[in-house]
Formats: C-alpha cells, structure tokens, sequence
C-alpha cells in the first residue's frame, strides 16, 4: 500500500473500514479494502467503472453484506455490516447520480420527503416541512421557492435540492456520486462553495467521480481503487489528474498533441454566416477531408445546438451550409443523413443507443438499407456487417445478440459510432463522445477517431473537456455564448493558456 | 394570482374552456343557462365524478385500470342479492356491502400487477373481460328490478323553486359526490400514505430507495379506486332504479377520458382532484349542451371526442404560449 497516509494529526476517523470483501458469482469484486474518511473531510474515491467504487458504497448504506470478518467503524459504533436503516439513522447519507428525486412533487416535499414516510397515514404537516425546507436551503446559502414544483427546477438546482435532503436527514457523512457530470462550470463552482459549507460545518464529504479536475481542487485526500484493490490513499496536494488516471488504471498515458496539417485537403463542409438567435450567431467555418476540427466552450455555448442544426435536426435562421461544394438544406435529419452527414449524441444512454436491444440491431439501425435485400431484412447481411464493424473498431463482445446494455460505456461508445459509420458518412460529428467513459477507454476512443480522420473522414469533435480537443483535433475554435471567440492550432498554444480561455 | 394560475394551468384552461362552452350553449338553448339545469347536471354527472376520483388515485400511482366499470356492475348485482337475502337492509349496510365488494375486487387487480408483475393496463384488461364475463355467465343478462325500496326511492335533500321558474333540487347521489370527493381531496393531498402515493408514481425508483412498500401502494390505490367503483355502483343502481348487468359496459373509458382531461398523467405522479371533477363536467356540461339543442345523440361521441383533443391539446401547450400576458415569467431550464 504505497503512498498510505496515516490519520492527520491522531484525529479519528469518523468512518473507518477495515478488511472489506465482497464476491458476486465467483467474482472478488473488493479485495481487503479499508477506507477512511475524517470528519469534515472532503475526500475523493477514484475509480474506473467495474473497480468496486459503487459496491463500496453500497456496503456502506447497508444495500450489500460485506463478507464475514469486515468491521466497519462509524462515529463511534462498530459493525459487522450495514443495514440501509442503521445507516440512514446513523447520518450516512448518498445523494445518487440520478439523485432520487420527484419531479412532480414541490421543493419542499422533496427536500423533507422522509417526514412523509411511514407505514400508517398522518396528516402532512406542511407548513413544518415548508420551514424545515427554507431553512436547509439557507444552511447552504440557497434561495429557491420551495412551493414550486421540482421539474421548474434546472438539474443544478435539483443537485442542491438533494443536498438539501440529506442535510435535513441529519447526515454526517455524505456520498455524491458523480455529481458534476451535468452540470455546467459556474454551476460547479456554486456546488463546490456548498461543499465548503458542508465541510466547515463538520460534515464529511466523500466525492465518487471519475471526473476529478473539478472536485481535486476542494478535497483534501483521495483514495483510489483499481479492480477491487485499494491502490492507496493520497494527499490531493500536489496531486494532478494525470497522476490520478495512472493511478486508476494502473497505466501511463502519454499525451501527445495529434494535430496534423491538412490544409491542402479538398473542403468537405463549408458554414458561413449560421445564425439561430438565443443559440448561436454568425458561424463560419470550414472542415476539409481527414480533418479533425474540435470545437470547444462551457456547457450552454451553442455547441451542441450547432451540431443538430448541421445535422438537420434544429432550422437555422440565415446563414449557408455547402457539403462539397453544394448549398444544402435540409428538412430533417433523414436528408442530412442521406447527404452524408452523421451525429453521434452527446446523451448516449437515452438518445444514443436503444439500450434493451442487441448490440447488432443497435449497430445496424441507421443503415438498414445496406443490410436489406429485396425490401426484407437479411439476418445473414446483417451478421456479416456487424462482425466487421466489431473487429474494426476492436470492441469487446460475448455475442452480437447480447443487450447493448451488457457493455461497458467505452464499447458502448464505439458502438454508437460504428451504427454511423455504418451509414458511410463524409462527415461524422461526435458530440462529447467520452461522457460516461472510463479514463483508460477513452485514449481507445479517440485512437479510433485519429484511425477515421486517416481514412479521410471529415470530423468535428465536440467537448467541454479542453484536453480532449487539444490533443485530439487538428484545429479548434472556442464557443462562447454562441459566438466561435476564437481559434487556434494545438502546435501554437500551450494546453494551460486555451484552458484559462476557455475556463476563463 | 399569476403564481395560481401557472401551478394549476390545467384547471384553469379546463374552466376557461367549459366558461366558453356554457357561453355558446346559453346562445343556442335558451334552457341551458338555468340554475335548474345546472343542479340537473351535478345529479347526473354524480356517478361518473366518484369513479373519476378513484381511478385518479391508480392514475397518480402510476397504474392504469379499465376494469372499475365492470367491477361496478359486479358490486350492484351482488349487492342487489346480497340485500335481497339479507331482506332489505338499509343505507349503511347497502354502502358496506358495496364498499367492501370494490374493495376486494380492486384488490385481485392490485395482487395480479404486484405479485406477477403484469403492468396494470394487461392485468385490467384482463379482469374487465372476466368480472364482465362472470356477471352475463351468471345472470344470463337478466336485470333486477325488484330493489329494496329504500334503494329505489329518490332521496331529496334540498329543493327550492328559484325565481327563474326552475326547479332545482340536490339529490343524495350528489352529497356522496361530495363526500368522495372531499375524501379523496384528504387522502391523496393532506396525508402522508397520499403523498407516497404520489412519489411513488412519480418515480418509483426513487420511492424504493426511500423504503416506500410498493406492494401497499398498490393495494391502497386499486383498493380506493375499488371502494369508488363499489360506491359509484350502488348510487348508480339507486339513481336508475334497477341492476342492469350491461349498464356501466363502457364507461371505463368515458371516465378515463375525463381524468386524463383534468390533467391526470398516464405514468404517474401528477393530477388533481379538482381537475378531475372539470374533466367530467367539461363533458357532462358539452353532452347536456348538445341534448338541449337538438343534437342527435349519434353526434355525441364525435363532437366529445373532439373536445377532448382540443382540451388536451390547450392543456399540454403551456399556457404561457397561449395567453401573452403569461410570458414573462423568469426563463427557467
């Protein structure tokens, strides 16, 4: 256990853990982990997706039963396991990725929903739970009217809201996971302020993330799993993020700057002048064969609007799209298909793949021409196009039939753009296609897009995450506020000078 | 005012809507714009507003039943035997019976989803054809005319000859309305099993991790809307008179088109009582309308089922859209 880090100062831990084993099915899913968290600390646990983070969790909230000998120590009590009632009572408190909230139910109600439970009907107090609501709202500096109904509520609202409940839960001890994944920069650093207040008022703050740029700033230690096995417990000072990804998945990622020189390549799209008021204005650019353009900006700069109007999904107001050479308009997204033109979703889980069907009818719906012959679907065409967008793209699989939901987020992804590659695109623009993929299967991603782009397919990748376009695009433009604010080639600039733009 | 108008859009288009209706009718019929007829509408709407505010109840917990209007018929010709045996019986022992009757049948529909994990629109479907074919089987479609007397004669509770030359009295029919209704208004705003009720429909996940029994959501609203269907049943057998084992064939979809007008949402966790109320007297109001001018009751169907679009369709277009006054409220999402 190298790096370990004893206790700061002889302080107690608040939650200890010790000597956790957990097997599912002959699989060791957590090898003798022991966890600490201090009291009022801001900790991180750090792991890929399958590296026991969630089952931790869950052994700790009382949903799993570690195996015989573990002994778990919070706030003065020591157990063999958990049970989700100790630890709720306890003031263990996990707000879920999907938070857990009710939409359709008032602010207040939401953040005072355990007052509602209860097996015998009371009457609902709510003028108590209106006041107990306000009240943990101003214990995190937040003002929202708490008669109105969640879903008037934007998601970093609701975030709050689900802090809010496990403040009013009495919690000690709370566990967010993957709290930052929807939310915008502003909208992070107002969260991150709330944790500070969380901290400085002696609750403990555990962040389950794979996405630590933001969270490391704020926390002060980091434990990190890698395939059930603790790897260590750090100090975050000191600690940079490709320190934690080798960390995590055990291997160096040397980061080099992609970029090459396309400019003599023949132009694929040409935008000039796009307009769509209140998303974007006055967008020009130019994609030519084999290129990567990355286009970069904070959540809410128009990037994402000015992908679906290129892909005929949005109208745009005035402004000309040429696709070699030819003015296009298009109607739908069929058309913009049809002309050559493919998007790969930023939500992959709900509008990317169709996640209770196979891996094979996923991959094969947007060109099921191809695989029809004399108007009916071939099995036999289909299995064969399936098989070879699977070796191409090496995605790990058991059988084509399987659900797509069986596959780990980075073969998922690959996937979602073998089905567009699929419909032989001169232009394919993925929109934000690492979210929900594991740090170690992300570089297997773009080593794809850098493979695409050699193939002369024009590509336009779409991230807020700047690292990824700087070191995956041959050129990037910056979007603020719907306007592309500037551009640059990777080989000129410094990663750290376009972060402090972007970020700015 | 804004703030009410917005958290009840629904409502409130629903009553601009049956406003616009009344108005129209009261220019065609001279008839129709009489206190009279206004007290003749809530007699004979009573029945469809207590099924309404039962199967709201399913509505809100995320389920869906069409067997209630069957289950109702049930309830009367079993209650009608029941009494018969029983030599009479009264009121009490009458909305007991009945009670207890739609309970039970609204409990085999709640154990069928929850055990077997049938979704309710299958399992609903399902039931509907049997209770529906148990009762013909067993009755060879034979109608009871010879009700207890107590069942069969009209209970006045308050008339009067208003100065408009109408006559308007309330019925017993409409003081079990209300107490429905108030009941119902209790249960699923004011108490905490209500509230579950409503999380749970809204996203079930959510009311799992919180420890909610999804088994007990269940029984309570298919057992509430039971309780309904069983009441609604007895008053419906008292306003007519007699037990005709088809009579209520049908209804389940007239009612459900009313809750869903009042806002209710097929999926759970949002609808109102008083939307629900609006959404049958929107129809009752349209098909009385309709038979005071002269209609053919062929057209009916046609015209409520048009109704029924445009109401929908004003209600899921946000009202902000449809009242320029609305729009500016702070820009949210």
């Amino acid at each position: 256990m190298t790096g370990r880090e004893s206790a700061k100062g002889g302080q107690k831990p608040l939650l200890s853990l010790r000597n956790i084993n957990m097997t599912f099915g002959g699989v060791k899913a957590l090898k003798h982990v022991s966890f600490d968290v201090l009291p009022g600390d801001v900790h991180c646990l750090a792991g890929e997706n399958g590296s026991g983070k969630s089952t931790l969790i869950k052994i700790i909230t009382g949903v799993y039963r570690p195996q015989d000998g573990a002994v778990i120590e919070f706030d003065g009590q020591t157990y063999s396991h958990m049970s989700p009632v100790t630890a709720q009572n306890s003031g263990i408190q996990v707000i879920w990725q999907d938070l857990a909230l009710f939409p359709e139910m008032t602010v207040a109600e939401n953040i005072t929903f355990q007052t509602l439970l209860g097996r015998w009907p009371r009457f609902v107090n709510y003028n108590g739970m209106r006041e107990k609501a306000v009240k943990a709202l101003a214990r995190l500096g937040v003002t929202l009217d708490v008669d109105r109904p969640l879903k008037d509520y934007a998601i970093a609202q609701r975030q709050i809201v689900a802090i809010a409940r496990a403040l009013v839960g009495e919690a000690k001890l709370v566990f967010m996971d993957e709290p930052t994944a929807s939310l915008t920069q502003s909208e992070t650093d107002r969260l991150l302020d709330i944790v500070r207040t969380l901290s400085a008022s002696g609750v403990a703050v555990v962040f389950v993330s794979h996405r630590l740029a933001e969270v490391l700033e704020i926390s002060s230690r980091l434990t990190v799993l890698r395939d059930g096995a603790l790897v260590g417990v750090y100090s975050t000072e000191g600690m940079t993020q490709s320190r934690i990804t080798e960390l995590m998945t055990g291997k160096t990622f040397d980061q080099t700057v992609r970029a090459r020189d396309v400019s003599a390549n023949p132009v694929v799209l040409e935008v000039e002048g796009l307009c769509r008021p209140g998303q974007f204005v006055d967008i020009s650019f130019t994609v030519r064969r084999g290129e990567t353009l990355g286009i970069t900006g904070l959540l809410g700069a128009g990037r994402t609007e000015l992908a679906l109007s290129l892909f005929g999904m949005l109208k745009p107001w005035s402004g000309t799209v040429k696709l070699e050479g030819k003015p296009v308009h298009f109607a739908s997204n069929r058309d913009a298909i049809a002309a050559g033109i493919a998007y790969l979703s930023e939500d992959r889980l709900s509008l990317g793949l169709i996640q209770p069907q196979s891996i094979a009818d996923n991959l094969v719906i947007a060109s099921l021409d191809k695989i029809a012959a004399s108007g009916l679907l071939s099995d036999g065409r289909k299995r064969d196009l399936v098989a070879q967008w699977i070796a191409d793209l090496g995605v790990k699989v058991g059988k084509q039939e399987d659900a797509i939901s069986t596959l780990s987020g980075g073969n998922q992804q690959r996937i979602a753009i073998a089905k567009w590659l699929a419909t032989d695109p001169k232009l394919l623009i993925l929109d934000a296609p690492t979210v929900g993929v594991d740090v170690g299967a992300r570089a297997g991603i773009f080593d794809i897009v850098a493979k695409l782009a050699q193939t002369g397919l024009a590509i336009i990748l779409i991230s807020d995450e700047v690292p990824e376009v700087y070191f995956n695009a041959d050129r990037v433009l910056h979007m603020a506020k719907g306007r592309v604010v500037n551009q640059f080639l990777p080989a000129d600039r410094s990663l750290a000078e376009i972060e402090a733009a972007v970020y700015a | 005012m804004r703030k009410v108008v917005q958290s009840h859009a629904t409502e409130f288009a629903l009553f601009v809507v049956i406003a616009i209706i009344s108005i129209v009718l009261s220019f065609i019929t001279d008839r129709f714009f009489s206190l009279g007829n206004a007290f003749d509408l809530l007699n004979t709407s009573s029945v469809n507003i207590i099924f309404a505010v039962g199967l709201l109840v399913v509505l809100i917990a995320g389920g869906i039943d069409i067997s209630f209007a069957v289950a109702a018929s049930v309830v009367q010709y079993v209650a009608a035997l029941v009494l018969g045996w029983m030599g009479g019986g009264g009121w009490i022992s009458g909305l007991l019976i009945a009670g207890a009757l739609g309970v039970l049948l609204g409990a085999i529909n709640a154990f069928l989803i929850h055990k077997f994990r049938i979704i309710s629109i299958v399992a609903t479907i399902a039931t509907f054809n049997i209770y529906f074919g148990l009762l013909m089987f067993f009755t060879r479609g034979v109608s009871i005319y010879n009700l207890p007397d107590w069942l069969t004669s009209r209970v006045v509770l308050f008339e009067r000859e208003m100065a408009d030359g109408s006559w308007i009295e309330v019925t017993l029919p409409v003081l079990v309305m209300l107490i429905c209704v108030v009941a119902t208004w209790v249960f699923i705003t004011r108490t905490t099993t209500g509230r579950q009720l409503y999380a749970f429909g809204d996203n079930p996940e959510g009311a799992r991790r919180f420890g909610i029994n999804i088994g007990a959501m269940q029984f309570i609203a298919f057992g509430w809307l039971g309780l309904m269907a069983g009441i609604g049943g007895l008053i419906q057998a008292h306003y007519a008179q007699e037990v005709v084992p088809n009579a209520l064939y049908g209804r389940e979809l007239d009612v459900l088109a009313a809750v869903v007008l009042g806002g209710a949402r097929l999926g759970g966790g949002k609808g109102s009582v008083l939307g629900c109320v609006l959404g049958v007297l929107l129809i009752s109001i349209t098909q009385n309308g309709l038979n005071l001018a002269g209609v053919s009751p062929y057209a009916f169907k046609m015209i409520v089922g048009a109704i029924i679009l445009v109401a929908i369709t004003l209600s899921n277009t946000s009202i902000e859209k449809l009242l320029p006054f609305m729009r500016q409220v702070e820009g949210r999402k």
